[in-house]
């Protein structure tokens, strides 16, 4: 186990130098240009000079290597002098966004709390929906309920989070004027009325978010739970007189959960992508709206920074899952 | 004349005889050629559509799937008011005899504008589909047969299915729009762009269903006694493999022009889409969220059409390979 999970980690490494120079190079063959919005009436040697100190004036693979030299050396100091008060990135240049001209990893900090806040909360909700009605509808197979569950996880599904979450303002912030239709992120937490406020203008994006997720949980916890219900070892468990609560709840759910768990590792990384549309609906300033406005903006160094921290979580949740999957299922050897 | 000679006369003689005793009972028996043999034909592909019809939400998402479709093909031949038609006088209306959808606040008819999008949204999923599917297949055929490309494409796959789709599709588009417009006319230009980058990046789970199938099949006998008889490889591959993974390709199909759907939508909806003056059912959408207040109904039906084409896509997807599925099918 150890060895695969040493080979998989070395094997991460490529994957992800292969994927910050995917996203390097189509950064690069762009037409866009960060001076664009520059007026013309800037001389052009002045425009110069402007390239040059934004960084822009050597080759692109100088430039590359310098951002993963940033990337991987310089921020990883950076984080450790102001944890331990060293002093081993003294006058190393940091990230810097075009745009605010502060270090990146600077705003993306201020914007992480945000999108932790609502994809999290709406992921735990989701799976914990979704757990239960996938046990239901798999031990009553074809009936009312399991029909039901089928139908309401197809529109689930097959709803875009950007037309359920506007329904969801139009039904309960416009009309019912129950929750806040647009995410307020100064709120600071601090009385039990300021709580109840963060918890009001968080039920919509989450509720949206949990139920595109419980969708589709609840679909593969069904299907886990119906190989193991069918399972030569349920039947011994029914035949030696347990009962039936502790046959599906201990022994089958543990088993089905396996292969759930994984799949719940898995789309974590997607739910941050998918939260980039359910940002931009409620209008929470988290990672995806940063991502937008860099875009829009053309922050290279922030644009290649998020969508790479995007790349790490998607190849870090696989590689997580794969171990899960070994340590919880004995059968399952990587040799 | 010789011993064998003789023989084989005999035996000639023999066969004859006991052929024209046989003659009663051979004429009752049904002709070689089975379009003549009466009865019930039964092919592959009728018992996939026999299992299918008897799938009920599968037959209902058909029937609505086709409906729209003829709503965005045939519809504008009867609606003919120009969706781009910019009436200022009508605009903002609510639901009339004359705009039976309302107007926007150009006062353009909602209902052509509904059709209109569709036809965008429709296509960007077809073509989208058709070259994720291509991808896809042309991948994961190559990859289960050849072995030696095994190892490589599928590093590849993995590769892709690391890659953060949604930011490199926003990037994408936003980069390379501007020069595709200029070269293909804006609304030509961005169907490029967005269908080849959905495509693009979409085949990598085809790939992977595809290869594990042909894997299996590479087993098996018949594609022995098609090599034992010297069959070139791209032959082989033709008519003994590819006619045998084309079920989950189809599923896959299916599936693949609800997501292709989402996905536009999705870049419409970050306004990273089609130009503004090009409706597409999440153009139109997008358009309409500054005045939600005021006019819920622009928002919800196209939002209402692009859900409701995608469950019917996911159901037919669903019913398909429920029937493909030789273990269900007859049950």
């Amino acid at each position: 186990m150890l060895t695969f999970t040493i080979r998989r980690l070395l094997l991460a490494i490529p994957t992800l130098l292969f994927i910050s120079f995917v996203i390097f190079m189509l950064l690069e063959a762009s037409p866009g240009d960060p001076l664009g919005d520059v007026p013309l009436t800037v001389p052009p040697e002045v425009k110069e000079r402007m390239r040059e100190a934004l960084g822009l004036g050597q080759p692109w693979y100088v430039r590359y290597v310098l951002w993963l030299k940033q990337f991987f050396w310089v921020e990883p100091l950076y984080w450790f002098d102001s944890v331990f008060g060293t002093q081993f990135s003294a006058g190393m240049q940091r990230i810097i966004s075009f745009q605010s001209r502060s270090p990146v990893f600077d705003v993306i900090a201020q914007r992480v709390p945000q999108t932790l806040t609502v994809v999290g909360m709406s992921y735990l909700v989701g799976v914990l929906i979704a757990i239960p009605i996938g046990i239901v509808s798999a031990y009553k197979q074809y009936s009312w309920f399991d029909q039901l569950g089928t139908f309401v996880s197809m529109i689930g599904f097959s709803m875009p989070t950007f037309f359920t979450g506007v329904v969801l303002i139009i039904i309960f912030g416009v009309k019912l004027q129950w929750f806040p239709s647009v995410y307020d992120t100064t709120l600071q937490v601090r009385d039990w009325d300021s709580f109840l406020a963060q918890v009001r203008q968080m039920v919509m994006p989450v509720t949206v978010l949990a139920l595109y997720n419980a969708a589709q949980i609840s679909r593969f916890m069904r299907a886990s739970m119906l190989d193991n219900l069918g399972q030569d070892y349920v039947r011994t468990a029914r035949a030696k007189g347990l009962s039936e609560k502790t046959v599906v709840l201990k022994h089958v759910l543990r088993n089905s959960l396996i292969p759930v768990i994984t799949v719940i590792a898995l789309g974590l990384p997607a739910v941050f992508g998918g939260a980039i549309i359910t940002e931009q609906v409620f209008k929470v300033n988290g990672l995806g709206q940063l991502l937008i406005t860099a875009i829009h903006g053309n922050d290279i160094p922030m644009v290649l920074t998020l969508t790479f921290i995007f790349a790490i979580l998607i190849v870090l949740f696989t590689l997580i899952a794969d171990i899960l999957y070994g340590i919880l299922d004995p059968r399952i050897r990587y040799d | 004349m010789t011993e064998t000679e003789r023989q084989h006369r005999l035996s000639v003689a023999e066969t004859i005889d006991a052929s024209a005793v046989q003659a009663g009972a051979t004429a009752a028996l049904p002709p070689d050629d089975p379009l003549h043999a009466g009865g019930e034909t039964r092919s592959q592909w009728r018992d996939v559509w026999r299992q299918f019809r008897s799938h009920t939400g599968a037959m209902v998402a058909l029937v609505l799937f086709l409906s729209i479709i003829l709503f965005v093909t045939v519809g504008p031949l009867i609606w003919t008011i120009d969706p781009t038609y910019v009436d200022i006088r009508a605009r903002n209306s609510g639901f009339s005899l004359a705009h039976p959808f309302g107007t926007d606040q150009l006062g353009r008819d909602m209902l052509a504008r509904l059709m209109a999008g569709g036809r965008v949204s429709i296509a960007v999923g077809l073509t989208a589909m058709t070259i994720a599917i291509t991808l896809g297949s042309l991948v994961g055929v190559v990859s289960g047969y050849f072995r030696r490309m095994d190892a490589p494409l599928m590093r590849l796959t993995e590769l892709f299915l690391a890659l953060p789709l949604l930011p490199l599709l926003l990037l994408m588009v936003t980069l390379f729009r501007e020069p595709l417009s200029q070269s293909f006319g804006p609304a030509m230009g961005t169907f490029i762009l967005i269908v080849s980058a959905i495509g693009a990046t979409s085949w990598m789970q085809a790939a992977r269903i595809v290869r594990g199938d042909v894997l299996g099949l590479k087993e098996r006998e018949f594609i022995l006694a098609a090599r034992s008889i010297g069959t070139p490889a791209r032959r082989m591959i033709l008519r003994h493999v590819l006619p045998n993974v084309l079920s989950p390709i189809m599923v896959a199909a299916t599936l693949g022009i609800a997501t292709a759907i989402i996905t536009e939508s999705a870049l419409s909806f970050l306004g990273l889409g089609f130009p503004p003056d090009f409706p597409t059912w999440g153009r139109l959408l997008y358009d309409a969220v500054d005045q939600m207040i005021q006019y819920p109904s622009r928002v919800i039906l196209p939002g209402l059409f692009i859900s409701l084409t995608v469950l019917c896509v996911n159901y037919i997807g669903d019913g398909l390979r429920d029937a493909m599925d030789p273990r269900i099918r007859g049950r």
